[in-house]
C-alpha cells in the first residue's frame, strides 16, 4: 500500500460506530479510508468485551461484542472500506476548502475532503508500568508489542503478564531467544488453557522459566537493559537480561485527540447535534468521544449520530447536489450500492 | 454511612455511602482518581484499590473473574479487590481503603 492516500473521508477509530459510519457515507456515495490502533476492527466490543452480551442493539434481542462487529463488517462490506490497523492518526492539518490532510504514527499521510473522528474512549495503547527508570529503556529494550519477530533472536529475555498476549509471545519467541523467562503475579492464568500448558511443559523440558513474582527494578546504562529485580514472596532476584516485554492489557488514552484544536468538553468533542460537525467545518465526530447535551455513550446512539453526519458530511462535500433521503427497501439507486440490483 | 479512602497523593477522604451503592461508583462520584474505563464489567481493572487488612474479611470472597482481572491492575497484592465488584451494605460502615496506583 502505498504511503499516500486521497479519498473523500477518513474515519478514525474502527469501532462500532466508526464501522457503521462508513454504511451511511457508502450509501451517500462517499467512499472511505478507516483507521485504528489496534489490529483488529470493532472498538471496545471487540477488545474489552468480545464473548459479552449486549441487549439493547435493535432488533438484536442479545448479541456478543465480536459477533456485532462482525455483522457490522458483514454489512459494510458492499462499500468495499479500506482499513488501516496498528496505526495511530497524529496529525490533522488544513481546512474544508483546501481539504485535509491526516499523518499517522507509521508514517503515511492521507489527503481527504472530510474527517470523521469516531475515537471512541481515545486510542488503545498498552498499560505501561512505572518501575523506576523504565523510561530510560522504553524503545530500546523495553517493548509493549512485538513487530518484528527477528528483533529478538539471541536475546535473553523477561516476559510479564498473564494472559494471551504474554503466553502467545513466550511460546512464538522462546525458539529463536536465547532464554525467556515468563514472570506473572499468581501460578494462574487469563490465557487459553493450551498456551498455559504449552509454556508448562517447556519449563518441564529446561527450555524457558517461568517465576511468580513482579518485576520492581531496572538496571542498566545508555538505554541498554542489563538486569531486573524480581519481588517474590519470599524475597527478590536480579536476573539478567536485555529485553523486557510487559503485556498488561490495553487502556484507552485521549492521545492526540486534545492536540487538533477542536472545542472540548474535559475530555470529549463537542459537536453541533443537527450535523455532529465539530468546531472545526469538515471536521465531523461521531460516538463515544463526542458530547452534547442529553449525550448517551451508548452505541445505538452513535449510529444514529453516523447517519446525521453523513447526510451533513455529503451536502458539505456537494454542495451543487440535493441530497435525498431514500430508502434502501424501495431506492434502485441505493440497491446498487448495496449490490443487490 | 463512611468510607476512608486514602488516595494516590496520600490525603485522606471521609465520603459518605448508601446501603447497596456498588463501591467503584461512590469512588468515582466522589472524585477519587478511579478510571473505571469499563464502566463496572470486570474487564480493565481501572477500579483498583487496597482493602485494610482487617476489613477484608467483611467483604464477600472474590470471584474468579476478578481474580484474573487483577492481572491487569498495577502492582496487586492480597489485599487488591476491584472496586467495580464490591456492593457496599451496613456492615461496610468506617471500611478503610487506598486507591491503586496508576498506569502510564
Ligand atoms: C464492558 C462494556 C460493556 C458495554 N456494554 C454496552 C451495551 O450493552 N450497550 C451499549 O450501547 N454500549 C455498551 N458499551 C459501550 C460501547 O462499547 C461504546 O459506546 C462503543 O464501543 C463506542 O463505540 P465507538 O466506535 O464510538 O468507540 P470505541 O469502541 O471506543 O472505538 C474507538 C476506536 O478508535 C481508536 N482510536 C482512537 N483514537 C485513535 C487515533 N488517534 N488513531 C487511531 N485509532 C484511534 C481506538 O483504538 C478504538 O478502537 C459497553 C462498553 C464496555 C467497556
Ligand atoms: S471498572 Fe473496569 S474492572 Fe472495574
Amino acid at each position: 500500500m502505498s504511503n499516500r492516500v486521497e479519498t473523500d473521508v477518513v474515519i478514525i477509530g474502527a469501532g462500532p460506530v466508526g464501522l457503521f459510519a462508513v454504511f451511511e457515507l457508502g450509501l451517500l456515495g462517499l467512499n472511505a479510508h478507516v483507521l485504528d490502533v489496534l489490529d483488529k476492527p470493532g472498538g471496545q466490543c471487540a477488545e474489552l468485551y468480545p464473548e459479552k452480551p449486549i441487549y439493547d442493539i435493535p432488533a438484536w434481542p442479545v448479541i456478543s461484542g465480536k459477533d456485532l462487529t462482525d455483522r457490522l463488517l458483514e454489512q459494510i462490506k458492499p462499500f468495499l472500506p479500506t482499513f488501516h490497523f496498528n496505526d495511530l492518526v497524529t496529525g490533522i492539518e488544513g481546512s474544508v476548502e483546501k481539504g485535509f490532510t491526516l499523518s499517522t504514527e507509521c508514517g503515511k499521510t492521507f489527503f481527504t475532503k472530510v474527517v470523521v473522528i469516531a475515537a471512541g474512549g481515545g486510542s488503545f495503547q498498552p498499560k505501561r508500568p512505572s518501575i523506576p527508570g523504565i523510561a530510560g529503556f522504553n524503545g530500546t529494550s523495553v517493548f509493549y508489542a512485538v513487530r518484528e519477530r527477528e528483533t529478538f533472536r539471541g536475546k535473553d529475555l523477561l516476559i510479564v503478564g498473564g494472559g494471551d498476549s504474554a503466553l502467545d509471545w513466550c511460546l512464538n519467541l522462546q525458539p529463536i531467544a536465547k532464554r525467556v523467562t515468563l514472570v506473572h503475579r499468581r501460578d494462574n492464568f487469563r490465557a487459553v488453557p493450551n498456551s498455559v500448558s504449552k509454556m508448562k511443559t517447556l519449563v518441564r523440558q529446561g527450555k524457558m522459566d517461568f517465576i511468580v513474582g513482579q518485576v520492581s527494578k531496572l538496571c542498566g546504562t545508555g538505554g541498554q537493559l542489563q538486569s531486573a529485580v524480581i519481588k517474590t514472596k519470599e524475597d527478590a532476584i536480579e536476573m539478567t537480561c536485555d529485553r523486557l516485554l510487559p503485556f498488561f492489557g490495553l487502556t484507552m488514552k485521549l492521545g492526540p485527540v486534545s492536540d487538533w484544536d477542536l472545542e472540548l468538553d474535559g475530555n470529549q468533542i463537542k459537536v453541533d447535534t443537527a450535523t455532529f460537525s465539530t468546531s472545526k467545518p469538515g471536521i465531523f465526530s461521531i460516538g463515544d468521544i463526542n458530547t452534547y447535551p442529553g449525550k448517551l455513550k451508548l452505541i445505538l446512539s452513535g449510529f444514529h449520530e453516523g447517519a446525521l453526519m453523513a447526510h451533513a458530511a455529503k451536502a458539505l462535500t456537494h454542495p451543487e447536489e440535493r441530497v435525498v433521503l431514500q430508502y434502501t427497501t424501495s431506492s434502485k439507486n441505493l440497491h446498487k450500492k448495496l449490490g443487490v440490483a | 454511612m463512611k468510607l476512608i479512602v486514602t488516595d494516590i497523593d496520600k490525603t485522606l477522604h471521609e465520603v459518605d455511602f448508601k446501603e447497596d451503592d456498588i463501591l467503584m461508583h461512590v469512588l468515582r462520584d466522589a472524585n477519587m482518581g478511579i478510571l473505571a474505563e469499563c464502566g463496572g464489567s470486570c474487564v480493565c481493572a481501572t477500579c483498583h484499590v487496597y482493602v485494610d487488612q482487617e476489613w477484608l474479611s467483611k467483604l464477600d470472597g472474590i470471584g474468579d473473574d476478578e481474580e484474573d482481572m487483577l492481572d491487569e491492575a498495577y502492582e496487586p497484592n492480597g489485599n487488591s479487590r476491584l472496586s467495580c465488584q464490591i456492593q457496599l451494605s451496613e456492615s461496610h460502615d468506617g471500611i478503610k481503603l487506598t486507591i491503586g496506583p496508576k498506569w502510564d
